[in-house]
């Protein structure tokens, strides 16, 4: 049996459906257990006070922001390669999503900045390239909207979103280059296994993250079911109009 | 493709709008800006090449769908689809014309411009250069961008809305060469991601414009 | 050299509207498509020139020979008939003979502007287009609309004693009687059925 099974729309949504309430419940639980720690049960930082815990919001809508766009660079292609329509259509429900996830981590930092910087917004390194990811949500966004064909839309925004990320990547290093910053470094370097945040931040940090990565999944899951739905009744309608 | 090429020439200049408009438009641009933020010559100096750079941004994305959108409507481009001519080559040649009927020409005026701004004497060579680096990429993106939206009624405004996020590596390091240049540093980092940024886009793009176009086109 | 198409699906808008669609034409002859609006005969010529993607069966014809030609001519309305002529000789590698414009009437138009001429001059020179490419198989979508009785019979009498006397070939779809006495082909009973499979969406239905 192969994966690419699931790339059926019938069996992705017969397989999907009674998936969500898990998933979805699990996303709760996650981010009620973590945000209540997180909020209540966690002493306040040193320097920055209470304000720190909107790091429980901040980092994983951050982290799902770009996650999001790597996801729908991926469905991307695969849609690309192998036109499976569920990947298209996964692409397209996800930047939704993304794009929520990219403003949630720009209203956050925001928020957290003015107490922090004494400022609601810098042209920092970081805020900037979220700007500059958000902008390309949105034309992703709108090249979806804009064109009625369902497959010529795919076809050109998989384009876009290929072309966008390899620009994406550009406009971070550029951005690097042109301002060096106020932000402080990653919260959770993967790379050199370092932490930069204490252990009793830390647990329900990653509790919150799991929470956010599993809510995307189950909202991924949702709304491709949607997708595939309304794709499927533009394919009726076709079939009744000819 | 020369005959591509001198065929686009040709109808730029005969079309009138093609080297004018976006010239006139860069000019409009920089006229405007010491109206918006005051004529102090230390502040204009200080923004000068931020502003050349943007207004020169704006002039090229002003005239960007009219790369295919004509040849679309007279029906040009599927005879050019079914012709010998790879549709790679047409989207290269189609980025160069751009290139040559909006970008060289603002890259020309662009120091006549800096005095309206008070540019820093330093800069001048620079904002040659960094114009005549950068350009070509603004052209070769815009085509890339231009064959996506081909089809579409409405397209030059989502096109812009596509367009401009790509442009911002670009914008970054040309006006930062200039402004280096400005301020009696070395550019040549920023000279030579923007070339790398240009040669990168006209191996890559035409690929990427030509898979958009047959989309387009089926 | 011949142009062979068997059991072709062909679809709009990823709908299968023609299906089994067979074929040959051999050297020197021509192919007269017929049937009411909409039944796909555009989507067929556009699928066999290889503009669209065929959704089953087999277009067979030697590569680079094909050339396609619809209502829209490709005709830039800034440059000269001349001129306009000479840039599709020059793409596709071919010289630009004299003898099209006596053929389709235009010596007198050589240097005027396409986009003073008329809707039936413009085609005229539309039509000359395909007598300076060179090429062997031509897929023409109405290629007499807007024209005069005197300039079809011209296209006409150019289509046989030039194009296909030197060993083309033609597929046309017109409404009209070109007077060449040429065989035809129904499109209606290949029209796809309702539930006709390999439509680009047919895993939702």
């Amino acid at each position: 049996m192969s994966i690419w099974e699931y790339a059926n729309p019938k069996k992705f949504i017969a397989t999907t459906t009674p998936l969500v309430p898990w998933v979805m419940g699990l996303a709760i639980a996650c981010l009620v257990v973590g945000l209540v720690w997180g909020f209540f049960f966690t002493p306040d930082d040193f320097r920055q006070g209470s304000t720190v815990k909107i790091i429980y919001l901040h980092v994983p809508s951050a982290l799902m922001a770009i996650n999001a766009w790597f996801m729908m660079l991926i469905t991307s292609l695969i849609w690309l390669v192998r036109r499976h329509h569920v990947s298209a259509l996964a692409a397209r429900a996800a930047a939704p999503i993304g794009i929520v996830m990219t403003l949630i981590a720009l209203i956050t930092g925001a928020i957290w900045g003015q107490p922090m910087w004494g400022t609601w917004w810098a042209w920092d390194p970081r805020l900037t390239s979220f700007l500059i990811l958000f902008l390309f949500y949105l034309g992703y966004i709108a090249l979806w909207e804009a064109i009625e064909d369902p497959d010529t839309a795919a076809d050109l925004t998989s384009v876009l979103c290929i072309v966008g990320s390899v620009f994406a990547v550009l406009s971070r290093y550029a951005v690097n280059f042109w301002n060096q910053g106020l932000h402080q470094g990653t919260s959770v370097p993967v790379a050199t296994g370092e932490r930069t945040v204490s252990d009793v931040f830390f647990v329900p940090l990653v509790i919150c993250m799991v929470g956010f990565g599993v809510l995307f999944l189950g909202l991924v899951l949702i709304r491709t079911q949607t997708e595939i739905r309304a794709r499927r009744m533009k394919a009726l309608e076709a079939r009744m109009r000819s | 493709m020369i005959a591509l090429l001198r065929r686009d020439l040709a109808l730029a200049v005969r079309a009138g709008g093609g080297f004018g408009l976006g010239l006139a438009f860069f000019l409009i641009v920089v006229v405007l800006v010491p109206f918006g933020v005051g004529p102090e010559a230390e502040l204009l100096t200080r923004i000068a090449p931020g502003i050349l750079w943007v207004a020169a941004l704006l002039a090229a994305l002003l005239s960007l769908d009219r790369i295919f959108a004509l040849d679309f409507e007279d029906g040009s481009l599927p005879l050019l689809a079914t012709s010998p001519l790879p549709l790679e080559g047409v989207a290269l040649v189609k980025g160069i014309a751009h290139w040559v009927t909006t970008g060289l020409p603002l890259t020309l005026a662009a120091p006549v411009l800096g005095f309206l701004l008070n540019l820093a004497p330093s800069a001048y060579l620079w904002l040659l250069l960094s114009l005549a680096l950068g350009t070509p990429a603004l052209s070769m993106i815009g085509t890339f961008g231009a064959a996506l939206t081909v089809g579409l009624r409405r397209g030059g405004l989502l096109m812009s809305l596509l367009v401009l996020p790509l442009y911002i590596p670009t914008l970054i390091f040309g006006a930062e060469a200039v402004r280096r240049g400005a301020d009696g540093l070395d550019p040549s980092t920023s000279l030579l991601m923007l070339a790398g940024i240009t040669l990168g886009s006209f191996a890559l793009l035409p690929f990427a414009a030509s898979l958009a176009l047959r989309v387009n086109l089926r | 050299m011949e142009l062979k198409v068997s059991d072709l699906s062909v679809a709009r808008g990823g709908v299968p509207v023609l299906s089994g669609v067979s074929f040959d034409v051999a050297e020197g002859q021509a192919l007269v498509l017929r049937g009411a609006n909409g039944i796909g005969k555009t989507t067929l010529l556009r699928t066999l020139a290889g503009l669209q993607p065929a959704l089953s069966g087999n277009v067979d014809f030697p590569e680079d020979t094909g050339a396609y030609a619809s209502h829209t001519d490709g005709i830039k309305t800034q440059l000269t008939v001349t001129e306009n002529l000479a840039f599709w000789a020059d793409v596709h590698g071919a010289d630009l003979p004299d003898r099209v414009f006596k053929t389709f009437d235009l010596e007198d138009l050589r240097t005027r502007l396409a986009g003073t001429l008329s809707a039936g001059q413009k085609r005229r020179v539309g039509l000359a287009r395909l007598g300076v490419i060179g090429r062997k198989v031509l897929f023409l979508d109405e290629p007499t609309v807007s024209l005069d009785a005197f300039s079809v019979k011209m296209f006409a009498s150019w289509l046989r004693d030039e194009h296909l006397a030197q060993g083309g070939i033609a597929v046309i779809a017109t409404h009209i009687d070109l007077g060449l006495d040429l065989p035809e082909l129904e499109l209606a009973p290949f029209r796809a059925a309702a539930d006709a499979g390999g439509g680009s969406d047919e895993a939702f239905l």
